[in-house]
This record gives structure tokens, sequence and C-alpha cells, in this order.
């Protein structure tokens, strides 16, 4: 069964006068338990591609399927839900509620998805020692390195152990250590939890930990390779 | 130094507009507090005009000339000739705009049913016109014709009291220089309304020459009332009126002679500044603010302009040029509010509902604002002047900003 | 704390100066409120008291009509006994009678028009504050017949000082000729000179035997603790009056209607001037929410992207905004008590406030009156507003779009 599928998925944005197609009639399955990376220049739609898969945005034309979810048919509110509590999501670096430390920023989410204030303290020591922030929970976002705050980001992510994580350019601003440390803790939340990865990136350092590499131009799929992954170099 | 000022100016007014929905609700801020000051200062100015102008139309004049002893003793024994030598040259010239000579001494009036004490005025008709100093209102019969007219006129409310009428008669008590009551009748010709109740129990009115026969006193008056129809201006003109009097009469402004209309002139006005003022200070918060943040997100800009060579001075009088700019725009609307409201509200508001407690104050029912140039002026002084030492403060930060620290500020 | 109020907390603390500011802005207003409204509402109940204590009385007994035409022959029956009743069903307060007569009083130089008061000696000093402002001689004792009390402007007008004579000349109830001569005991100042002007009080007894008034008079004048007893005692004064139909009973509103309303129209510039300095203070809320929330797009688009609703974030502006308004209340009910209480003790003066006083019968020091409406309603306005200030920049946060949150700068 796929965790996601996408079926003839159209988008198009206007800016100004001009049209830019985002999507154009995409077709794509993504099985469980996979790592897929999309690349692509900017502007190839990878990133349209991922908030239409979170469904951060809601594409013209085509169905989408996440899960049980039909993403182009959900409301405004169920889309939210979804999000909440079946995906996990990582952006780029800087994006923490700066005034809340680490422990307090993945218990605000836990708080949001409704997770009761016992149960929360112990999930919160957990997730952030899955992703090795032992002894770093007290520290706020400007305390810590680009890295450990995507560690944060991360365990943010799966802190309602979601099926499936979608990381938009997640090493964008991080040194190619910190980038390698997280794509090893990407692998391994996949490996271990069986959690299924999405990373949009033109980061040819993180392509190389995908075991499928789709690269995207103007919208289109242009190569979808099957892929042994490799360790970045260091 | 013409074309960086110009520059300056399109930078600070562009600025200005970065973040139009923050400038806009300052401007809107600004305009409210003008708006507030002027409306306020205007109903003030109305309370205050219709306070004194009841109160000088009831002394009558801005300067009394009196003999002497008169005002501590108001008897007909204190009384004195009709102008004559330099004080009628004196009342004859400019600014001096009309002047009356009138009896006024304390009378008991009684009707058949009644009698209450009131002050009798022997005026002349025809002066006491040109002063302004005769009842707003005759409702029943007629004024007097002139100083020999045998009638009385007296107020609405003191003929209620009397149970008395037009054209009935009463008889009027008042003494005589040589200290024995003189009494006589009279008929009521006339019956006035006033704009407030205590005046319409307090006077009544008689030809001039048939009181001085009544009291014997023959040409003598007690009051001279002398109009320059300008209240404030008084204190200028006055000392002259003193010097032509000499030293046998008593020259007085209004200032003195009602010394609660003065003090309260002075409290007005007092009061108007200082509401300006709190609702200044109120306003300088969020103009210090908004100005703060102005130059807290620009912190980078600042610093390249630095680096560039921009001298301090300039980056302070950029910064001052956009608060200028938004304190003459908040002025501008503020200053429009304020003649959109007060002009159609000029033709009076009517308060009747707390009549008795404006009467309290010498007021009537209808409130009139005023809308005055001065009041406009002095806020307009007021928010540009505390205005711009407001925002001294946040400009004077940003020129003292490190250049190198400040572009490495994201 | 709850991590949101955490949350929303520290918020706040992000632009300590523009928070502070914005805080400084509303205590400032508080302070403010709290001074001149404990201001407004000591010097009312002053107004009131003083001119009540002055002469009026809280509640008096007339004829009915006496209150509007002041005729000689709307008196009271057996005054003195009504006064005696009252007082022993009222149990507390000051209760005497009084007679009214125009006259006129000549002294050996000059004649002067007065309103000729007769009071009872031993009672008039209960209901009234004149008689304690003898300034020479004294006041009348209850063994006085042809004795007055005149009033300094009065006596300088009629040249009388004490031991002299003036002659009073008038007319009696029943419309005969009424005439006596009394000798001055005591000489009143007030410092105002309306009722230096005016006022001339002899013995009720002595009033009633010249004027033909028999055992009549023309009020019954109750002066009690406070304005609380007003009700209680004007029901119980309605009780005695029931069996003469020709009697009715005021309260001090109906005898001075003027004070009231007095009020009422020093009141709505109040306001009005509260309603401008609330109104530019809930702006200041509203610039500094907006802005913090337009800084904040990008950081609520990732929440919004997290999975968290707009209601949500639009619940932490609001509880931000709780928060700072609370700190604004706090403060500036603590600064505010401080100051009013500190001027309730030592008076406050204003240049010129004296001679305006004196013309609503109030000292030229005022007494701020400390209360608890006086301390909170202003600051609580002010918590109000600007919670409703937020509600704009709260909006807002309910149109946003993760995606294009996230991409502005």
């Amino acid at each position: 069964m796929s965790a996601i599928s996408c079926r003839r998925l159209c988008k198009t944005f206007r800016q100004g006068e001009e049209v830019i197609i985002g999507l154009d009639q995409v077709d794509l399955d993504v099985e469980e338990g996979s790592f897929v990376c999309l690349s692509g220049p900017s502007g190839s739609g990878k990133t349209t591609l991922l908030n239409a898969m979170g469904g951060l945005d809601t594409p013209d034309e085509g169905e989408i399927t996440v899960g049980q979810y039909r993403v182009d048919q959900l409301s405004k509110s169920e889309l939210a839900d979804m999000r909440l509590h079946s995906i996990g999501f990582v952006f780029q670096a800087y994006n923490l509620i700066p005034v809340l430390s680490a422990r307090e920023n993945v218990e605000f989410v836990m708080q949001v998805q409704g997770v009761p204030a016992a149960e929360r303290g112990v999930r919160v020591r957990e997730v952030l020692a899955e992703v090795g922030l032992q002894g770093l929970e007290g520290r706020l976002p400007g305390e810590m390195s680009g890295g450990q705050q995507q560690r944060v980001a991360v365990a943010r992510a799966i802190a309602n152990q979601p099926a499936l994580v979608l990381a938009d350019e997640p090493t964008a601003n991080l040194d190619t250590r910190s980038a390698a440390q997280l794509m090893d803790l990407f692998v391994s939340l996949n490996r271990d939890l069986g959690i299924t990865f999405v990373i949009a990136t033109h980061d040819t350092r993180v392509m190389n930990y995908a075991r499928r590499l789709i690269r995207m131009r103007d919208g289109k799929i242009v190569s979808d390779e099957r892929q042994q992954p490799q360790a970045m170099a260091q | 130094m013409a074309v960086p000022l110009r520059v300056i100016g399109t930078l600070a007014w562009r600025n200005l507009w970065r973040n139009h929905r923050r400038t806009l609700i300052m401007l809107l801020a600004i305009a409210i507090g003008v708006w507030a000051m002027i409306f306020m200062s205007a109903l003030m100015r109305g309370m205050t005009d219709e306070m004194i102008d009841n109160g000088l139309h009831n002394l009558p004049g801005e300067v009394q000339i009196h003999a002497l002893r008169y005002r501590a003793d108001p008897s007909v024994v204190n009384s004195m000739a009709l102008p004559s030598g330099a004080l009628a040259k004196a009342l004859q010239q400019a600014p001096v705009q009309a002047w009356s000579a009138r009896v006024r001494v304390p009378a008991v009036i009684a009707s058949e049913r009644d009698s209450r004490g009131v002050t009798l005025l022997g005026v002349d008709p025809a002066t006491e016109a040109l002063l302004g100093a005769w009842p707003e209102e005759i409702v029943q019969g007629r004024f007097l014709q002139d100083e020999h007219d045998r009638g009385l006129v007296i107020g609405m409310k003191l003929a209620q009291k009397l149970q008395t009428g037009l054209g009935k008669r009463v008889v009027l008590m008042s003494q005589d220089p040589g200290n024995d009551v003189a009494d006589w009748g009279m008929r009521v010709v006339g019956i006035y309304r006033a704009r407030l109740e205590s005046t319409e129990e307090q006077f009544v009115y008689a030809g001039r020459s048939l009181v001085q026969q009544k009291l014997g006193i023959g040409a003598q008056v007690s009051e001279i009332a002398v109009t320059a129809r300008d209240y404030r201006g008084v204190p200028l003109w006055y000392p002259q009126l003193a010097s032509a009097a000499g030293e046998t009469l008593e020259v007085m402004p209004w200032t003195e002679l009602d010394s609660f209309l003065a003090t309260y002139l002075s409290v007005q006005d007092g009061f108007s500044l200082i509401f300006m003022v709190v609702v200044f200070l109120v306003l300088s918060f969020g103009l210090v603010n908004t100005l703060a943040m102005a130059v807290f997100e620009r912190v980078r800009e600042i610093g390249l302009m630095q680096a560039l060579g921009m001298p301090p001075t300039m980056i302070i009088g950029q910064l001052l040029l956009e608060s200028l700019y938004l304190l003459l725009l908040g002025l501008a609307l503020g200053n429009l509010l304020a003649l959109l409201s007060i002009k159609p509200l000029e033709s009076g508001i009517d308060i009747s509902s707390v009549a008795q407690g404006m009467e309290m104050m010498g007021m009537g029912s209808i409130l009139y604002p005023v809308l005055s140039v001065q009041d406009m002026l002095m806020s307009t002084a007021v928010v540009i002047v505390l205005g711009l030492l407001a925002s001294l403060l946040p400009a004077w930060r940003a020129a003292r900003l490190d250049p190198v620290r400040a572009l490495n500020t994201i | 704390m709850n991590l949101t109020w955490r949350l929303a907390w520290r918020n706040l603390w992000r632009h300590s100066r523009r928070t502070w500011l914005t805080v400084g802005a509303m205590v400032f207003c508080n302070v403010l409120l709290i001074f001149l409204i404990s201001l407004q509402l000591g010097s009312y109940q002053m107004m009131i008291d003083n001119s009540l204590a002055a002469y009026t009385g809280h509640v008096q007994i007339q004829h009915r009509g006496y209150l509007e035409q002041q005729r000689m022959r709307q008196s009271i029956p057996e005054i003195s006994a009504l006064a005696d009743e009252l007082r022993t069903t009222l149990g507390q307060g000051d209760v005497a009678a009084r007679g009214m007569a125009f006259a006129l009083a000549s002294s050996r130089e000059r004649s002067f028009g007065v309103l000729l008061s007769g009071v009872q000696a031993s009672y008039e000093p209960g209901v009234s504050t004149f008689p304690g402002l003898i300034r020479q001689g004294r006041y009348l004792n209850p063994g006085d017949s042809e004795h007055i009390v005149v009033g300094a402007v009065l006596a300088q007008n009629l040249k009388v000082g004490l031991g002299d004579e003036i002659t009073f000349i008038g007319s009696g109830r029943d419309g005969s000729f009424a005439a006596g001569v009394a000798v001055v005991v005591g000489i009143l100042e007030s410092g105002m000179e309306e009722i230096d002007r005016s006022v001339a009080q002899v013995p009720l007894a002595w009033f009633q035997q010249m004027f033909s008034m028999g055992e009549g008079g023309h009020a019954v004048v109750v002066r009690l603790p406070g304005l609380e007893q007003v009700p209680a005692a004007l029901a119980t004064a309605w009780t005695l009056v029931e069996k003469s139909p020709d009697l009715v009973v005021h309260d001090w509103d109906a005898m001075q209607p003027g004070l009231r309303q007095a009020i009422a129209s020093d009141m709505a510039s109040g306001w009005f001037m509260y309603a401008v300095l609330i109104i530019l203070v809930a702006f200041s809320v509203l610039n500094t929410q907006l802005m913090s929330v337009l800084e904040r797009t990008r950081e609520f688009g990732v929440m919004l992207a997290l999975g968290m609703r707009p209601v949500q974030l639009a619940r932490l502006i609001g509880m931000e905004t709780l928060l700072m308004s609370g700190l604004g209340m706090a403060l500036g009910v603590a600064l505010g008590s401080v100051l009013t209480w500190y001027l309730s003790v030592a008076g406050f003066a204003y240049p010129g406030m004296e001679e305006l006083g004196a013309k609503f019968n109030m000292p030229g020091r005022m007494y701020p009156e400390v209360s608890l409406l006086s301390l909170l309603w202003g600051p609580a306005v002010v918590f109000l507003g600007g919670l409703l200030a937020a509600v704009y920049p709260a909006l807002r946060l309910l149109r946003l779009v993760p995606v294009a949150a996230m991409r502005a700068a």
C-alpha cells in the first residue's frame, strides 16, 4: 500500500501578469517506509509538491491521498487536524519558537495535539533522547547551534509518532557536519521506526542518502530513480 | 545643503509609508488626540465665553467707574456727576465703543401680595442699548422709551414671585441721600426674560431721570459702564481711562469687579493647556514606540548609511523629519475633524437637561462651542514641539549605532 | 504556569522596550484616571455635603408650593411641635424649625431689603454651619428675643456693629403691618460674599410674634449624618405629615436641583476626557499588537503548518494582550493608589481653585476620595479597551495561510 499517491496534480500561481506553473500533471506513488528525495532547481515545483502532500496547499486539479486521507477533498480544519496528528514537518533552520526552550518547543506542539500533561513530560524526554539532545532540554533556540535546532525540529515532528515526515530544505543553513548528522538521524528514524520520509532539497549532500531520487523541473517529474543510499562525504 | 535636504525629505516620506498600517494607526491616534484637544477646548471656550458674556452683561461693561466709596457702600450717597472734561473725552475715543451712566441702588419692590429686595437700575435706554446691556428679550409689554419713561420693567421670575403682572402697580422703596426711605409707585410696562433666572429676580429697570428725581440726587449717577467689546484686551486700555478719571473716582476692570469670573477664565485657559499636554503625553508613548520600532527594523539600513558616510546629524534629521511628517499629517487630519465636528454645533448644543446646574455656574441652557484659531494653534504647538522632543530619543539612539555591528544584525 | 501562558508571557518581552512603552502608556493613563476619578468623586461628595450642611439640610418639610413661590401664608402651623415630633421619631440627625420673611432692614444710616430667618437657637447649630462662622460677638442663645445675627457684608452695608440696632419693616402673615427692632449680637463671616450679604437670623419666637405667625413657620430642616440616610428619613417625615394634606417633604435634590445637575454636567465633560485617554491608549495597544503579529508572520506560518488552528493563534495574541493589559492595570492601580492615597491625606490645590471652590461651597484644597470604585473603574475600562484593541490583530491571524505566511519576510 502506498503512503502517498498523487494523480494528475496541477497547480498554477499568478505573479503579477505572469502565470507560473507549479505542478503540471504530476503522478507519483510513495510506498510506506520509503526514503524519498525531491530535487530540482528552485521553482521546479518540489516545495509545491511537498506542500500539497502536507495539505498546506491545495492543488488546482488532480487527486492526492496520504494514508487514509483524500487530501484534496479535506476542509481547512480537517487538513490542520491531519497535519497535527498524522504528519511531521521539518522546515529550514530557525523555525523554532524563539522564546521556548528545546523541551518547551516539543511540549507545546504536544499540548496543541491534546496529549495529557503527565504523558507529555515522559514523551518529550523520550523524543529528545531519540534525536540525541539529552542535556540540552533547557536551552533556548538562540543558545543552540543550527544543527541542534534542527534536531529539536525533528523531535517536534516525530513527537506525535507520525507515519510520514515531510522535510523542506532541512539542511539549508547547516554546515556539512551538522547536515550529515541530521541526515543520519533521518535514516535511523526511517529504519528503526519505519517512518516514511519525503525530503525536498537541492542539496546534493542530502540526495545521496535517498533510496529514491525524484528530479523535477518546471512542475514535472523528469526522472525517478531507485538508488543505493551512500553516506555523505565527511 | 539644499540637495541632501531634499533627498532626506524623500527618504523620510517613503520610509514613513513602508509600514503603512502602523503609520495609519499612529496617524489616526494623533488625529483623534488633536481632535479631542480642539473639541474639548471649543466646548470649554464656549462655556467660558458664555459665562463671561453673561457676567459682563450683568455687570455690565468691561470697565466700570464709580465714586470712591460706592463699592464698599453701594448707597445713593456715594454717587457722582456725569463725566466731564478729560474723562468725557476719553470715553469718546477708541477703543471705547460705548458707555452708559446709570443709577444703581438697592431697593425693595412690593406688590399687593409680596415684597422682595432688588437692584434698581435707573438707565437711559439709548446708551444702554449701545452698551448692549439691556434685557435680551421683552416677553410682555415694552422696554423703556427714554430716560424720562415713567414705567418699570421687571424680570419674569420676579413677576411670578410678586404675583404681579403687566400693567399692575408696584411700590419701590429705596434710600435717599438724607437716609430717609423714599417710596413711590410705578406701573409695570414690560417683563423681560434673561438667560439666567437669578438675573430676572435681581434687576428692575426704570428711567434714569425719574429715579434721580424720586431719590432727589439731581443729575448724579452711581456708575458708568464702559465697553470696548473685547474682554481679553481690557488691561491695555483701562489705565488711560483711570488716569482721565482722576483720583476722586474709582475705575475698575471686570477682572477686579468680578474676581470669580477672572479666576474662572484663567483656570479654564490653564486647564485647556493641561488637557492638551495630558492627551499628548498619552499619545507620545505610541509615537516613541512607533519610531523606536521603525529604527529597530532599519538597523541594518542605518548601519549601511553610516558606512556610506552619512553623518549622524543627517540620520537624526531624517528620523525627525519622518516624525514631523507623521505629526503634520495627524494635525491636519485632527484639525479637519475638529472643524467638521464643531461647525455644525456652533448653532448651539441643547444642555437644558442640566440647566439648573449650569445656572449655578452662570450659564444658560444652550452651549455654543467656539472654534478658535488660538486653540488650534496651541494644540498644533503642543503636538509639534513635544512630538519632536519625544522623537529625539529614538533618533539619537539610531545615530549612535555602531555601523559594523548594525550591518551584521539580521 | 501553563505552557501557553508562559509562551504568551515570554513573547511579550521579545521587544521589551516596546512592551514597556505600551504598558507605560496604560500605567500613565490608569494613574491619571484614578487620580481624576477620585478627585471628582471626592469633590462631588464635598460639594453635596458642604452645600447641604451650610443651610439647606438633607430633608425639609414645607407647605405645599412654598418651594416654588415662597409666600408668607404658605406656612406650617405648630411648627416647633412638628419639629420635636420628627426629632423623636427620627432618632438620628438634627432637626430645626425656621421661618422666613422678607423685610426692609434699616440702620441709622442705611436701608436694605433682606430675607429674615427666624431660627431655633438651640437646634439651628445642628442643621447649619452658619452659627459656627461667627467672627464677632456670639450666636443666638435660647433666651434671646430681640437679638439678631447678620452677615459681615450686610453689617458693612448697613454700617452697623455689635450692639447697634436694626429696624425691620415688612408685612405679617395676615398682610398686617409688621415692624420690630433687634440688637446685633453677632456678625458672621463665611468668606462667601453671597452668604455674608444675605444672612440675617433672629429667634423664631420673636419672628413669629413680629410677623403674626402664631406658632407657625416655614420649614422643618433635617440634617442627617450622610446621604445614605436620606430615603429612610424622607419616609419617616412623610408618615408624620400624612394627616396634614397641605404639607410636603422635599429631599435635597428637590431643593437644590442645580447641585445634581452641576455634578452631571461636570461628569459629562470628565467622561469625555476619560474616553479620549482610553481610546488613545487602546490605539497604542492596537499598534503594538499589530506590529507584534506582523513581525511574527513566519513563525505563525510554521505553527499553522504544524497543525495549529488560527483560532489558537488568535487566542495566543489574546493572552499576550491580557497579560500586558493586566500588567498595566496592576502597576497603574498600585501607583495610582499610592499617589491618590497620599493626596487624600495631604490634599491637593490648583491655582485659582480656592475662588472657584468658594462658589460651590468647597474648600481651596481638595482631598480625593479613595474607594474601590475610584481605584478600579478607570483601570478596568483601560484594561477592556486594551483587550478590544487586540481584536483586529487577532482577527488578521484568522486569515493567515500557512504557505504564504512562511514565505513572508
